[in-house]
């Protein structure tokens, strides 16, 4: 069965430095944001990584990508530990995991176009065929070709999102981390945005780790939920059934919290 | 009955640039909630900020009338104005972390305002003040007075800042998205607390949100913009039922809801949007023509 | 909106014709003074001392701005005083630009031991009085061109280094920053390709004032008399003789002031304006 879990992750523990109790002189005291952290990600499904702010969330999101290093605990991707190695050594593995961003303003490079932005990647991984590889990027987040010569303060805040994830599906990846990818969309875009990655899941084979601080959205796209707080998991379940009974209080009242469009909720008078 | 407020054609333009808001008229009488809602850019925020005297520079009022209690503060002198809005409205703004002044304790915040500019005497306003965190469910409110904004939380800090616009009684508050900045579990506590203090104050809101669910919690009644044009004014409960305009419906269906996972989050369809800017465009030849 | 653009658009326009085009008239002068200086910069004639500009009564044909008290031809001498101005600017300017923007780049991306390094070098440079250093670096190095650019740089790198750095954390806090890393992008790579065009902007309006800087150092040390030699013509140096004679003889003070503001106003504007006319941000 190990072959099946793409990510394996056991006993993760991070600390950052504190900059806000960083006192005059030597090192800052450092915080405990992710403490003891289990669970795997199996090959082609979708995890849901839910909590508030302060849950470590992103934190974990950054670790599984490897843009920060664990304290201690394992990583491992694919039967390899990457915890620890550097960067020469995961260059050759970045290609197979990929990150989306939660603020596309951001997370493009707004001195570099559409093109520039989406080819760097593939031309660092030496792959041939850029400009085919682009435009087809561009398709399948349904953006026009006519677009890899605009700048990202050109567009609107759901193409410059659909831009991140050309960049991050260009590089066919076998895994996606969308950080709170639509959080700072209109509801509009946001639903396309979600359609538009349940498409790309299905269609590219991808395994894929949604992470948000809204239960809402994640129901439709993923086959499991874990909720964190603290840094610690609450409860990790198939989504149907962190939906309909969830075991914890804590995702219980983060589900109830949620307004409903509807006239009839309970709870809310 | 004359209403609370009333928008009679309000159309805000940037300079020679092209309209904001659109011949926007709504009413809102006392103690009525009204949301106002769309997606950025659909100007409901504007709204807020006509009515307040607080629009930015680069944009101006071209034509219409804003009735405060019967009088058009359009019409009156600058310094009139600003009393007159003063002593009639208040503002709940949407960022709690920039709108208290970081350098400056909790408690003046609160009470500056009520002795500069309504007269009060020092020790009436700070009773008042203690009485409204205690109200929005401040445990320790003479303490918090004399704290600093970046000792406390968001949502404590939004707290202050709900019972600061509740603090002069003013018969009309505008909400500028208040929780978009918070936690979904502290959105629901002040969201309530607004509720309530709204019902027990009898304070008429203008309640500015993207979020259709927030709306069904809090409002009576609603006006759905786009690009600055009002498609739809209707009663809440009417809305949730049936919504009158194809651009609501598809705003409604837009709108995630867990409990409806097939029908929730689809994704607003080109020609609904070609059909409402089309409706934009021929509001602005007609404009124009007059 | 279209209208609006468009005046915005006019108007850098206009600010970058006018700096650019005085500029160009300086380097140009410069660049052909042996032809067009209408007077041996350095000829005395005593005779004809202190005479006034052209459109004054009791004038001499051929000394349009008039002469000093030696005789000596302004117009000449400011022109001539450009070619040092210029050199100081261009030289002075760049170098400084390149060494504080390079210290600063890495000092902001990097962070670390290099950043504590390079800021408390910051710290200790900023705690002398940035005059009284120059004079005594110069003191030191002996008087010359050289000394005096390499015054100028060696006081001034801190300027770039501290906007740079900061403006590097700023830059290197952004999500592309970290997506570059996702794709495997070395960190020498992100600094270089990602991190330095979002800050040259901010580096070419800095050098434009920096050029500006060097030339007024420039001129307080010829004032002070520790610039290239004491019969050269600068810019300072004629303010300072011209100081001396000011109720006699204004201009032989008001000439050199007046290209000295021109130019040191207009490399600032020049650089402004490049900012807005090329940045696709801004624009």
């Amino acid at each position: 069965m190990s072959e099946q879990s793409l990510f394996r992750v056991e006993d993760l523990r991070l600390s950052l430095p504190d900059l806000v109790g960083k006192s005059f002189v030597g090192l800052a005291a450092r915080i405990e944001i992710l403490r003891g952290i289990s669970f795997t990600i199996q090959r082609g499904k979708v995890l849901g990584i839910v909590g508030g702010s302060g849950s470590g969330k992103s934190t974990l999101a950054r670790a599984l990508v490897r843009l920060l290093e664990p304290t201690s605990g394992r990583i491992v991707f694919d039967g390899q530990d990457i915890s620890h190695l550097d960067e020469q050594a995961l260059r050759p593995l970045r290609r197979r995991f990929q990150m989306i961003f939660q603020d596309p303003m951001s997370s493009l490079n707004p001195r570099r176009r559409v093109k520039g932005i989406i080819a760097a990647p593939l031309r660092l991984h030496g792959l041939t065929g850029i400009d085919r590889r682009v435009d087809e990027a561009l398709d399948h987040v349904g953006l026009p070709r006519g677009f890899r010569n605009r700048y990202p303060h050109e567009l609107s805040g759901g193409q410059r999102q659909r831009v991140g994830i050309a960049r991050a599906i260009a590089l066919r990846p076998e895994f996606i981390l969308a950080d709170e990818i639509v959080s700072g969309l209109d509801v509009s875009s946001q639903a396309q945005v979600l359609r538009l990655l349940e498409g790309l899941v299905a269609e590219l084979g991808l395994t894929l780790a949604f992470i948000s601080h809204d239960l809402s959205v994640i129901r439709r796209l993923c086959d499991d939920v874990m909720v964190l707080r603290a840094g610690q998991i609450v409860e990790m379940a198939p989504s149907a059934e962190i939906f309909a009974a969830p075991r914890h209080s804590y995702t219980r009242g983060l589900l109830d919290a949620i307004p409903l469009p509807t006239l009839d909720q309970p709870g809310w008078n | 009955m004359t209403a609370l407020l009333e928008i009679e054609n309000l159309s805000v333009a940037l300079k020679n640039g092209p309209r904001l808001l659109r011949s926007v008229s709504l009413r809102l009488d006392r103690g009525e909630v009204r949301g106002l809602v769309g997606e950025s850019g659909a100007g409901k925020s504007m709204i807020g900020k006509a009515v307040l005297g607080i629009l930015p520079r680069s944009a101006e009022v071209v034509e219409g009338r804003i009735l405060l209690e019967g009088t058009d503060i359009l019409t009156l002198p600058p310094a009139e104005r600003r009393r007159r809005i003063g002593r009639i409205a208040a503002l709940i703004p949407q960022d709690p972390l920039t709108a208290l002044n970081p350098s400056h304790r909790i408690g003046p915040q609160i009470t500056d305002r009520l002795v500069d500019i309504l007269g009060w005497k020092r020790e009436k306003a700070e009773a008042r003040a203690l009485e409204l965190l205690a109200e929005v469910n401040i445990s320790a409110p003479a303490r918090v007075m004399r704290n600093y904004p970046h000792e406390l939380s968001g949502g404590m800090r939004q707290r202050i800042l709900i019972a600061s616009a509740f603090a002069a009684e003013p018969a009309l508050i505008i909400a500028d998205e208040p929780t978009t900045a918070l936690d979904v579990t502290v959105q629901k506590q002040i969201l309530k607390i607004i509720a309530g203090m709204q019902a027990r104050h009898g304070t008429a809101l203008l309640f500015v949100t993207h979020d259709l669910g927030v709306v069904s919690k809090v409002c009576q009644s609603l006006s759905v913009l786009y690009a600055g044009k009002v498609l739809e004014d209707t009663q809440v409960a009417d809305f949730f039922r049936a919504p009158g305009h194809a651009y609501s419906a598809a705003l409604l269906a837009a709108t995630p809801k867990y409990t409806d996972p097939e029908g929730s989050l689809m994704p607003v369809g080109p020609e609904v949007l070609a059909a409402v800017q089309a409706e934009v465009d021929a509001a602005d030849r007609e404009w124009r023509h007059v | 909106m279209l209208d609006g653009r468009g005046s915005i658009n006019r108007r850098v326009g206009a600010r970058l014709w006018l700096s650019g085009g005085w500029l160009l008239i300086v380097c140009l002068a410069s660049a052909f003074a042996p032809m067009i200086a209408p007077q041996d910069p350095l000829a005395q004639d005593l005779m004809s001392g202190q005479l006034p500009p052209f459109w004054v009564h009791g004038t001499e044909p051929g000394f349009w701005l008039g002469t000093d008290s030696l005789g000596r031809d302004v117009l000449s001498r400011i022109i001539w005083g450009g070619r040092i101005a210029l050199q100081v600017a261009l030289i002075a300017g760049t170098l400084t630009a390149l060494v504080g923007s390079t210290l600063g780049l890495v000092a902001g991306f990097y962070r670390g031991w290099a950043d504590r390094i390079i800021s408390r070098l910051v710290d200790i440079w900023m705690a002398f009085p940035p005059v009284l250093f120059s004079i005594l670096l110069v003191a030191v190095l002996g008087t010359g061109l050289r000394s005096i650019i390499i015054a100028i740089v060696v006081i001034d790198w801190t300027r770039f280094a501290r906007v740079i750095r900061a403006e590097a954390m700023n830059q290197g806090a952004m999500d592309y920053v970290a997506a570059a890393q996702v794709a495997g992008f070395s960190r020498q790579r992100t600094m270089l390709t990602e991190i330095l065009p979002n800050v040259l902007p901010t580096i070419v309006a800095l050098l434009s004032l920096e050029m500006g800087i060097a030339i007024i150092v420039e001129a307080i040390l010829s004032f002070v008399n520790l610039s290239i030699s004491t019969d050269a013509p600068t810019w300072g140096g004629m303010i300072a003789e011209g100081r001396t004679t000011i109720y006699q003889a204004w201009w032989v003070l008001v000439f050199p002031l007046i290209a000295l503001f021109l130019t040191v106003l207009s490399f600032s504007q020049f650089g402004e304006g490049l900012k807005d006319r090329f940045d696709p941000v801004l624009r």
